[in-house]
């Protein structure tokens, strides 16, 4: 035991020392956490909106009032002429063009429906999706709502409180949205960003850490003491565990003041899964770090490893989207079922029963990579 | 021979003759994009749906069949009652449940309107509202079918359809909005890393002293050590250009040319960030790490590969200008799937011609030549 709280104290000194990647450890992570944690929704605000209005009507301009008091749209410009809306589209200058053809209004009135025009600048495909979307809810109120005004001879059939149309076959769609009725995206995004951050800081660290003993020619002082592989691989482990879960409660806290993140599970839970995870994910980083020769080629292999680690964990696009052979890659990343135990405990209240199948993976996959990384090391230098 | 080009030429062999770097810097890119090519898709497939249905009868069992002869629901499991939803989706074991009200058939015969509630897990908002939005049209494209099934029905107000076009990739493929911004993010972050490892590894070997005292002056070190992996990561783009085009077909509607030229620039911005951090930082460790963290996730979250830019708070938004990325991002997609040319890109081009050449007074600048 003496032995191992020697070389813990040695590599606590050695982390404490280097300010530079002191500062890469705790300060980095929570910076890029507050900075990516805003930027990181699909929620649009006031997108700009060309307007060609061919029918000038009184139903028209109630329908571009509309899209401007719904607070998504503002109004950036209008004309008739459809060439100079597209210009505006080619310039970037609106991401829409709504073009309101003529004789709407007449259409309206005498056949009850109407088309308009809605154009997007699909080169932003995300934000097109997203406008698409709110032009739609917006399109079906004012429908509703004209319908009453033009044609008051025909009764709205649709809506929950139209009175029974014998013969009439109606369906009354009520939605809910479960977990996260406001549709934050911060409550979705902060915990998995806080992971994938987490993850990065350790298992960077820790990959660079044996091979720079190793390229410094320090490593074969290590061993030739009587320091055996578990102590040596656990000196190794240890301190940045305990970074990283420090790391990760101070991320939960701005998490909680600065986003409103909830806590409906148990934090006790979270932790003791954090701590699962994290020695799969330290154990990975060290694995790497036994392989590699050059710090060099640990960069790279961590780097490929990390990219991985963020683009195919669920934390942007969802996983069942991805083609099937994709999907058991992603079940590879420890970084995937980390972060749905996280997104389940804290917004969905999932309590241990709930996630012991992603827990289980996790132990599992700390307890392999961890023997691995203890065989791989050799105290013998080739 | 000139101090320079011999240099150059040394730093040249030195790459050469590592084999298995060479290797991994030709390939991985490749590889990276080629994956994540494959694996980054927004739209919304495969949702497990419950089917909360307590008393079959023939008009749940038709929009239970609705749903399923959608390619976008799979319904996984039918269940008596609403006891155990809440558990379902905890577990993450569904992601919507279809609930079917009380005497279906007969109130929908009836016209009283037949009830249907729609539990999403909203935990992702995106898909969510998506799959919201889907499960409401599959009920609706129901309700419809009856009605038609029914002549005399009167129309139900007035409806305005919209017709919508999406200009420059109609089918709102993923892959197509994908890939420029995963060519910029690996393109950022292969092309720093390497020149920051290059110049951070003669300093901490002690050759940079050599260097040092040479006649070579510190611009002609940085450019030494820049240019041949400017050869190689204009060989990354050529490998992951092809890669767009032949695996998946992203369309090249604009000039070849002038997406190769960007690409050349935007790696040159790219190494001029490595030699900055380079600069900046004491060892290799320091300064690969700093390349790696400081760049691969703001690259991701903040360059509008991922979440549209306008989306973003009003304060960060102009935050997004100093990622080079973003601006490389608008470039590519403007030449690829817009077919435009410079005579709508050059603000975006000269941005990134102005940060390049900043990177590079920075970098020289902080590049100290004494050794403490």
């Amino acid at each position: 035991m003496g032995t191992l709280r020697a070389l813990l104290r040695k590599e606590f000194l050695q982390i404490a020392r280097d300010r530079a990647m002191l500062r890469m450890l705790v300060a980095l992570p929570l910076v890029q956490l507050l900075v990516l944690s805003s930027a990181s929704t699909f929620e649009i605000r006031r997108a700009s909106l060309y307007v060609v209005d061919e029918d000038r009507s009184g139903a028209s301009r109630g329908l571009v009032e509309r899209m401007a008091a719904s607070g998504r749209f503002e109004v950036a410009g209008a004309s008739v002429s459809m060439a100079r809306a597209d210009e505006a589209l080619l310039d970037r200058r609106v991401p829409v063009i709504l073009r309101i053809p003529l004789h709407f209004e007449r259409a309206l009135v005498r056949t009850g429906t109407a088309p308009v025009q809605l154009v997007f600048n699909a080169e932003d495909g995300a934000a097109a999706g997203v406008l698409r979307s709110y032009a739609g809810s917006i399109l079906s109120t004012y429908s509703a709502e004209l319908g009453r005004e033009l044609r008051p001879t025909f009764q709205a059939v649709a809506g929950p409180d139209a009175p029974p149309t014998p013969g009439v076959p109606r369906i009354d769609v009520r939605t809910r949205a479960w977990f996260n009725p406001e549709l934050n995206y911060h409550h979705y995004m902060v915990p998995g960003i806080l992971v994938v951050l987490v993850t990065v800081v350790a298992t960077t660290v820790g990959a660079m850490n044996i091979v720079r003993e190793k390229e410094i020619g320090t490593l074969e002082q290590l061993n030739v003491t009587p320091v055996t592989k578990a102590q040596f691989i656990a000196a190794k482990l240890l301190p940045f565990w305990v970074i990283a879960l420090a790391d990760l409660s101070v991320g939960l806290l701005v998490g909680r003041l600065f986003f409103g993140i909830p806590v409906n599970g148990s934090l006790l839970l979270v932790f003791g899964a954090a701590a699962v995870y994290l020695l799969a994910a330290l154990g990975i980083g060290l694995w790497i770090s036994t392989v590699a020769e050059t710090q060099q080629q640990a960069m790279f292999l961590s780097f490929a490893l990390n990219m991985v680690y963020l683009l195919m964990s669920g934390l942007f696009t969802p996983i069942q989207s991805m083609p099937v052979w994709a999907q058991w890659v992603a079940q590879l990343s420890p970084v995937k079922h980390f972060i749905v135990v996280m997104r389940a405990v804290l917004v969905k209240g999932a309590g241990l029963a709930d996630v012991t199948v992603p827990l289980l993976v996790l132990a599992a996959y700390g307890a392999t990579v961890l023997t691995f990384a203890v065989r791989q090391y050799s105290k013998t230098t080739a | 021979m000139s101090p320079l080009r011999g240099f150059v030429l040394k730093e040249f062999r030195h790459i050469l003759r590592d084999r298995q770097t060479l290797v991994i810097l030709l390939l991985l890119p490749l590889a990276q994009v080629v994956l994540f090519g494959f694996a980054l898709r927004t739209d919304v497939r495969g949702v497990r749906l419950l089917v909360v249905d307590p008393v079959p009868d023939a008009a749940t069992l038709a929009l239970r069949g609705r749903f399923e002869a959608t390619d976008v629901f799979r319904v996984v499991r039918v269940l008596p009652t609403t006891d155990d939803l809440a558990g379902w989706f905890r577990r993450g074991e569904a992601d919507q449940a279809l609930v079917m009200g009380p005497r279906f058939a007969q109130t929908l015969a009836r016209g009283e309107g037949a009830q249907v509630l729609v539990v999403t897990d909203a935990t992702d908002p995106n898909t969510g509202s998506t799959m919201q939005a889907y499960a409401a049209a599959v009920v609706q494209g129901y309700e419809r079918e009856l009605r038609a099934a029914r002549p005399g029905t009167p129309a139900p107000g007035v409806e305005i359809v919209p017709e919508t076009r999406m200009r420059f990739n109609p089918t709102l493929e993923s892959v197509n909005l994908f890939i420029p911004g995963l060519i910029a993010l690996v393109l950022t972050v292969v092309s720093a890393l390497m020149s920051a490892i290059s110049l951070s590894r003669e300093k901490e070997r002690g050759t940079m002293e050599v260097l040092l005292v040479s006649p070579l002056r510190p611009w002609q070190i940085i450019v030494g050590k820049v240019l041949p992996y400017l050869a190689l990561g204009f060989g990354n783009v050529l490998s992951v250009l092809g890669a767009a085009w032949l695996v998946f077909r992203v369309p090249f509607r604009g000039s070849v040319l002038l997406l190769l030229a960007e690409c050349l620039l935007f790696i040159v911005t790219s190494l001029a960030l490595g030699v900055l951090i380079a600069a900046r930082t004491g060892s290799q460790r320091t300064a690969m790490m700093g390349a790696l963290m400081g760049l691969m996730l703001p690259t991701t979250i903040l360059s509008g590969m991922i979440f549209p830019i306008s989306s973003m708070p009003a304060w960060l938004q102009p935050v997004t200008h100093l990622v080079p990325g973003k601006w490389f991002i608008l470039i590519s997609r403007g030449i690829m799937l817009k077919g435009v040319g410079l005579e709508h890109l050059w603000r975006e081009t000269l941005v990134l011609a102005v940060m390049t050449l900043l990177l590079l007074v920075a970098a020289v600048r902080s590049f100290d030549v004494r050794l403490d």
